[in-house]
Order: C-alpha cells, then structure tokens, then sequence
C-alpha cells in the first residue's frame, strides 16, 4: 500500500508527518534542527529517500541539510564532522565545507557583475544573500537540486548539496536594478521544472515578477504580460510584480496558475501571457496555489482578508476550489475553523499527494497542518500546535 | 590546547558536547582560533564568519577573560590566559528575538 510522508519546515524547526494510504492515523516526528528556522524542505522526484532541507537562523546564516533515509538521519553535504580526537591543520580533516556558501557569481565567466536592486524607499541596494527560501531537487537526478534565495537569485547544485553555482543569468537580468524586495524580502521563492523539458524553468520573485528559461538557466525573460499591480508606478510594466506563487500540473506544463499579492491569474501559453481568474473569490488577495493531481483544472488558493489584514476573510478558515480552471470557486469548509481563526498560509505551505482520490494538506501560521484526503471535501488536522508553519510538501511513497 | 566554549545551536551542528579543545601554532590569534574550528567542524564555515569576507556575523561576540573581544582585529594575539589555554574563548549568541 502506497504511504504519504509530509515534509513540514517551521519557524522553530522541520517535522516529518507519515501515514498509509488511508490517511487517517499520522505520526509525527521532530523538531529537527529544533530552534532553527526550516523555510523549506523536499524529496527528490528520483529518490523519494534524498530530501534537502533549508535551515537558517539570524544568528548563524545558512545551513543546507541532507537525508538520504527519507528523513531518520541527516547531514550537512560534503561536510563530515571531523574524527575524534583530530586536530586543527590535521591532513586528515575534511575538506572545508562548500555546503553552505552561496555567493553570487561575479565572475568574468561565468558570472555577472554584483550590481543593485531597488530597495524599500526606492533606492538602489546591492544584493546580500540573506537565506534559501525553496529547494527544488531535479526531476531525473537526486544529486542535482535548484535553490531560490534572498536576494533573488537561482543557485544549483550537482553534487548533492556539496557546492552551489549560481545561475548568473537570472540576476544579470537587466531589468535587475528595478526588482524589489516584498515584506518578506526580496526572494526567489518559486522554481517549477518543466516534466516535458527540463531546460524550460519557471521562478517567481517577490516583487519582480515571473521569469522563464529555455535554456535551463542560461537566458532568462520576464513573463509577467497581463498582470496588473496597482502598487507600482506603471501597473503593466514587465517587472515588478509581487508574485506570491505559481502552480503548474504535469500534464499540461504550459498551462500556469498564480497567486499574485492581490488577484488569481491563469496562463495557458507558459507565462507569455496572463488572464485573470479570480472570479468569485471572496478576496483574490493570498499566498498559496495548488493543482490537483489527477484535475489539471482544478485548482485550489486560501483566500485572505487583504494584504493589510493577513487572516482569512470573516475570520473563516476556507480553501477554495474551482474545477474549471478559475473563474468559478466554491468554499471547502467541512473540518475547518468557520469562527474566530485568524491565521495565515505561506506560500510554501499546500501541496498535494498523487494517491485517488487526491489528499490536499497546508500549514498555517498558527502550527496546524490541515489535511483532506478527498479532494477538499472534507477536512481534519494532522497537528494542531506546531511552531508556524512555512512550508508544507507531500511525497506519495509507493 | 586552547578551549573554545560554542553556543547551543552550534554545538549541535559540529555534534560536539562541551567545550573543544584546539591546538592552534603561536602567535594565538582570533582568526588562528576560527580557522582552526573551522578546519575541525567544517560545519561551521560561514556560521561564525562570512564565508569571503571573513567578517563576524552580526548576531555573534566573542567573549575571553570577562571581556568583549569582538571588535578586536583577528590578527590580534588574544589574551595570554587564552592562549595557554587556562581561560575558555567564549562565541556567543546575542540574546535577542522571541
């Protein structure tokens, strides 16, 4: 029987949720990497039991961590503590450690010059890596894994974790020095890979925009035609949207969905253009968007009140759901608070499995994990009272 | 040898208990203290100190013989009672954040 493992990074560290294809009786496992901040974590398409997970603190940076066990234990990538006993300039210490060194490329080669971005008051600031918001492990191969970071910015890896390069092409962009940072700071926060070609890769930035690759990362091009943003100077302009996430189904790659700072968009020519489907949504204003697994039109989003108000209109937790590809949204309320729930869902925080009927979970700030294993018709939580949750993925574990 | 007292976190990270135990050539300097940890744990490369710039994280002091010795340069000998190893060099976290 197919089981489910629920990868759950936190404000305060990761939890591992595990239950059989039923999807009734979960267990529960962490803090991992307790007390640090966990802004993502996923397995590897290739191999279920390689997940990386993204740990960072204010007080000691970026670490990257590693499972190949599907999360019993973990290590930081070409990075072996030392032998007992070892001394410091011993020939037999491990090499220093490249895992955690995410510098922007600069170089002649390769690279692009460090240059600026716009910052909060409208002045040029030039890039500082902050954190890694997302990992993105490769379809085909568990050693080769995408890192969205802050300041924006694509890194990957093809040694497992061990070292990261960045893909220059993306920052050197030059439309650059007019991205801004959103309220979280300005992160690459979305990577989807094209199942049909791998060259092709979608990111999104907050607030730059979308952008896409053919060339798998070589040459980027803002996709952001169609989108409307009342909060920049020119509300068409090519860059400068505040992307909060795009969603794609595997079999029809070219179409996206996206959950913008305020409305629900759709694409159907891979991001060349846009066309609203916000429809009747109480509030087109939220963080997360999904797809059904199995429904390449059914497409689910967590209304919120306003970008000034961040909690669920009414205070009534709902997920909707439009089975006709936007426009038409209906209210998933079986199971979830319908009084009195102010809380928030990240970006990072829904995904869904590939079992039938298609399990929906997401995370909320207030550290529960929501799960419905009918689709949305019905929901139950998992957990109620983790740290805020940042970032929920599912791995379908046959 | 001279003894290097770690915050929690990072003990946790470099999978050490207590304090470590280095042995760094003379002239015994901030930065001999790190490059030496960082050889042993390389772990802790870019936790402590910007993995380029070499610079001190914000969040994080160095404390030795009841002093601050964060703003010391790395190339200055730290105190002789750190050096022989009779006092502990001290990297800690800034209490801050909820």
């Amino acid at each position: 029987m197919a089981s489910i493992r629920i990868l759950v990074g936190t404000k305060k560290g990761a939890f591992i949720l595990g239950a059989d294809g039923n999807r009734e009786k979960w267990s529960v496992t962490g803090p991992h990497f307790a007390g640090w901040e966990i802004y993502h974590l996923k397995g590897s398409p290739a191999d279920p039991d390689r997940i990386y997970a993204s740990q960072s603190s204010a007080w000691f940076g970026q670490v990257i961590q590693r499972s190949s066990d599907g999360g019993l234990t973990w290590e930081q990538p070409g990075s072996l503590p030392a032998a007992p006993g070892s001394d410091a300039g011993d020939a037999s210490a491990p090499a220093k450690s490249e895992s955690n060194k995410f510098v922007y490329d600069t170089s002649l080669e390769t690279g692009r010059p460090l240059t600026t971005h716009q910052w909060y008051d409208g002045t040029q600031h030039p890039w500082a890596f902050a954190r890694v918001w997302h990992l993105e492990p490769s379809l085909a191969d568990p050693e080769v894994v995408y890192a969205g970071v802050e300041d924006a910015a694509l890194f990957r890896s093809v040694d497992g974790g061990s070292s990261w390069q960045e893909l220059a092409g993306l920052r050197g962009h030059e439309s650059g020095p007019r991205w801004q940072p959103g309220a979280g700071g300005m992160c690459l926060h979305t990577i989807l890979i094209d199942p049909v070609s791998p060259a092709r890769i979608f990111v999104a930035i907050s607030a730059a925009g979308a952008f896409r690759t053919e060339d798998g990362g070589e040459n980027w091009h803002p996709i952001n035609r169609g989108l409307k943003s009342q909060y920049i100077p020119d509300p068409t302009a090519d860059v400068g949207h505040c992307v909060h996430r795009i969603a794609m189904h595997p079999s029809r790659p070219n179409t996206l969905f996206m959950q913008k700072h305020w409305d629900v968009m759709r694409s159907d020519d891979s991001g060349a253009t846009w066309y609203e489907v916000s429809g009747d949504l109480p509030s087109d204003f939220g963080f997360p968007i999904d797809v059904h697994a199995h429904e390449p039109n059914t497409v689910y989003v967590v209304p919120l009140k306003s970008d000034s108000e961040r909690y669920p209109p009414d205070g009534k937790l709902r997920v909707y759901r439009s089975r006709s590809g936007g426009h038409d949204w209906e209210p998933l309320t079986r199971g979830l608070p319908q009084q009195d729930c102010y809380v928030n869902v990240l970006r990072d925080a829904m995904a869904v499995d590939t079992l039938d009927p298609c399990g929906i979970y997401f995370g909320t700030t207030g550290g529960q994990v929501y799960a419905s294993a009918d689709g949305g018709d019905h929901w139950a939580s998992i957990v109620r009272d983790l740290p805020s949750v940042l970032s929920v993925e599912v791995q379908t574990l046959r | 040898m001279i003894r290097v007292v770690l915050p929690q976190h990072l003990r946790t990270l470099a999978r050490v208990d207590g304090e470590v135990a280095l042995a760094v050539d003379a002239p015994v300097t901030q930065g001999a203290i790190l490059d030496a940890l960082e050889t042993r744990y390389p772990v802790l490369c870019g936790t402590i100190r910007h993995h380029d710039t070499r610079q001190r994280r914000p969040m994080l002091r160095f404390f030795a013989c009841r002093r601050d010795l964060s703003a010391e340069s790395p190339e200055a000998p730290v105190p002789d009672s750190v050096a022989s190893g009779e006092e502990p060099f001290f990297i800690v976290g800034a209490i801050a954040g909820g």
